[in-house]
């Protein structure tokens, strides 16, 4: 299956847990399904949820945890 | 130890307003930023700019020892907090002394007490200012709850005492209702929080949101009067004014004297808000908490007491005794400020950090523009929407209005959304025009009135 990127459609700050004390959404070699939440983008003080936006298993997340993102930066690769 | 040169720990237009002040007091400036705000506004401005650390808030502006470090390699002999950020952090302003500078703001104790919520309210009562009605702490026993309902009038409301963010919270409206709702709240409460502690409280129904403005040296306390700051989004100041058109003379002196008596018994020093609840059908009014720092706001005090607050409290933190007495102060006409966000009021007020493509200010007779823009500015998406305040004087609320839709009608901000559609939709309101608002008024207004702001922002764009 060829590679997908999924892209923040927002800036902001990237988050890979719902809360600071909370496991990740996803991990890498977890499976998703389009619409799965993998991660947060805080833009402006307010809380988005970026979904996946095709089925696969995670290879990689490209950003860490709590790094800055800007608007179409793939954050997570897919198989 | 008077102020030579000061560190302006924060962001966005109240540094830019700090930088102001200071200069015209012969004061040098030390502008701190993150990686997201060197192009900043306020950097360009300031004497001096360093930067502090990576975009988000927690690795730069809320990052004591950079900000520290910072003041001592520049050489800064106090630090201005701004709004938020490390503003009511007691912690910090004890630092901030303990580095050997002034820190511009109360001191860490009085932070402290007031920002402790049940600390302020004891303190308030003390202070003989009057507080919501309720239970004194938690309520174990059920019938003396239900006693204590039926005396303080229905509606109440019952809180978790462990509880927060509006989680826990019922509104009894009859004695039979608070018979079923109270045990209901309490092992809610239990299983949430772990702690099934109830308390009561009164509601006030159609409440406006009222402040009183103070300045401290330490000893002695003045009062700049009232804002009124009903029009709220998600318990946001979206439109602040000065004065409050509801007060009655007699109802403003007690409400203004409550607010010098409360901040006179901790000893305030500096500029602080003491905000209450203002119950329109009685005409009483309750203390909420005190804010122990310069308010977004200020803007609107200033203008109806031509009092430079920013520069005032600098003064204060340099040592000085404060320059006015209460015979001093004189309210003069009506002002008006509307907060211009990074927002799209056509869809749900989605933020919308984008780039300023063009920008045409509003000027003119009674019109004063604190912001933060510049042609082609690129808005960071990590910290708050608020872009600038839009502040307008006029002789009386009537006129301040008309100047308001003018100014508005003069500003044009290209390349992404603002709330201005917003304010131009507020202005055509009967119930703004009549004053006759609460702090729940906003929120339905604007779920009725969707299209007709949809249609404005689509006419401003």
């Amino acid at each position: 299956m060829a590679k997908h990127e999924i892209r923040s459609p927002i800036p902001g700050t990237f988050y890979r847990k719902p809360a600071p004390d909370q496991p990740v959404f996803k991990d890498v070699g977890d499976t998703v399904a389009k619409g799965d939440t993998i991660g947060l983008v805080e833009v402006m003080k307010t809380f988005h949820e970026v979904k996946a936006d095709a089925d696969g298993t995670i290879t990689a997340f490209v950003l860490d945890n709590e790094e800055p993102v800007m608007a179409g930066q793939p954050l997570a690769e897919l198989d | 130890m008077p102020i030579e040169r000061l560190l302006i720990a924060n962001r966005g237009e109240i540094a830019v307003r700090i930088i102001r002040a200071a200069r015209e007091l012969g004061i040098e400036t030390v502008q701190v930023h993150s990686a997201a705000d060197a192009d900043s506004r306020a950097v360009q401005l300031a004497d001096r700019a360093i930067d502090i650390g990576p975009p988000q808030a927690a690795k730069s502006y809320l990052n004591v020892e950079a900000i520290l470090d910072a003041a001592k390699s520049a050489g800064a002999n106090a630090i201005h907090p701004g709004y938020g950020f490390l503003a009511e952090n007691a912690d910090f302003a004890d630092a901030v002394v303990a580095a050997g500078m002034a820190f511009v703001g109360p001191s860490g104790d009085t932070i402290r007490l007031m920002g402790d919520k049940a600390a302020a309210r004891r303190q308030a009562q003390e202070a003989g200012v009057p507080t919501v009605p309720g239970s004194d702490g938690v309520i174990e026993d059920m019938d003396a709850a239900k006693a204590l309902a039926v005396d303080l009038g229905f509606p109440v409301m019952i809180k978790a005492a462990a509880g927060g963010g509006g989680r826990g919270i019922r509104i009894a409206h009859s004695a039979d209702e608070f018979a079923t709702l109270a045990p209901q709240a309490s092992s809610e409460a239990l299983a949430a929080f772990g702690d099934g502690g109830i308390y009561v409280e009164k509601v006030i129904e159609r409440a406006r949101h009222i402040e009183v403005q103070v300045l401290g040296d330490g000893t002695d306390v003045v009062h700049c009067f009232e804002r009124e700051c009903s029009l709220q989004r998600r318990r946001q100041k979206v439109w602040e004014e000065a004065p409050s058109v509801a007060l009655k003379p007699e109802v403003r002196d007690g409400l203004c004297a409550s607010a010098v008596a409360l901040a006179k018994s901790v000893g305030y020093s500096g500029a602080g808000t003491i905000e209450y609840l203002y119950d329109d059908a009685t005409g009483d009014y309750y203390f909420i908490e005190m804010n122990t720092r310069i308010q977004v706001e200020h803007p609107v005090t200033e203008m109806i007491c031509g009092v430079d607050l920013v520069a005032e409290m600098i003064r204060i933190a340099g040592g000085e005794r404060l320059r006015l007495s209460q015979g001093d102060l004189r309210a003069k006409g009506h002002a008006i400020e509307v907060r211009l966000n990074a927002e799209d009021p056509a869809n749900n007020f989605m933020p919308f950090p984008g780039q300023i493509a063009e920008l045409t200010l509003p000027d003119g007779p009674g019109v004063r523009f604190d912001h933060m823009l510049y042609r082609g500015y690129q808005i960071p998406p990590f910290y708050d929407s608020l872009l600038g305040k839009l502040i307008v004087w006029g002789e009386d609320r009537e006129h301040a209005m008309a100047r308001l839709g003018r100014a508005l009608g003069e500003m044009s901000i290209t390349g992404l959304p603002t709330t201005a559609p917003l304010f131009q939709a507020l202005l055509g309101s009967d119930d703004v025009r009549a004053s006759a608002v609460h702090t729940r008024w906003l929120e339905p207004w604007l779920e009725e009135n969707q299209h007709m702001i949809m249609d404005r922002g689509g006419a401003a764009a």
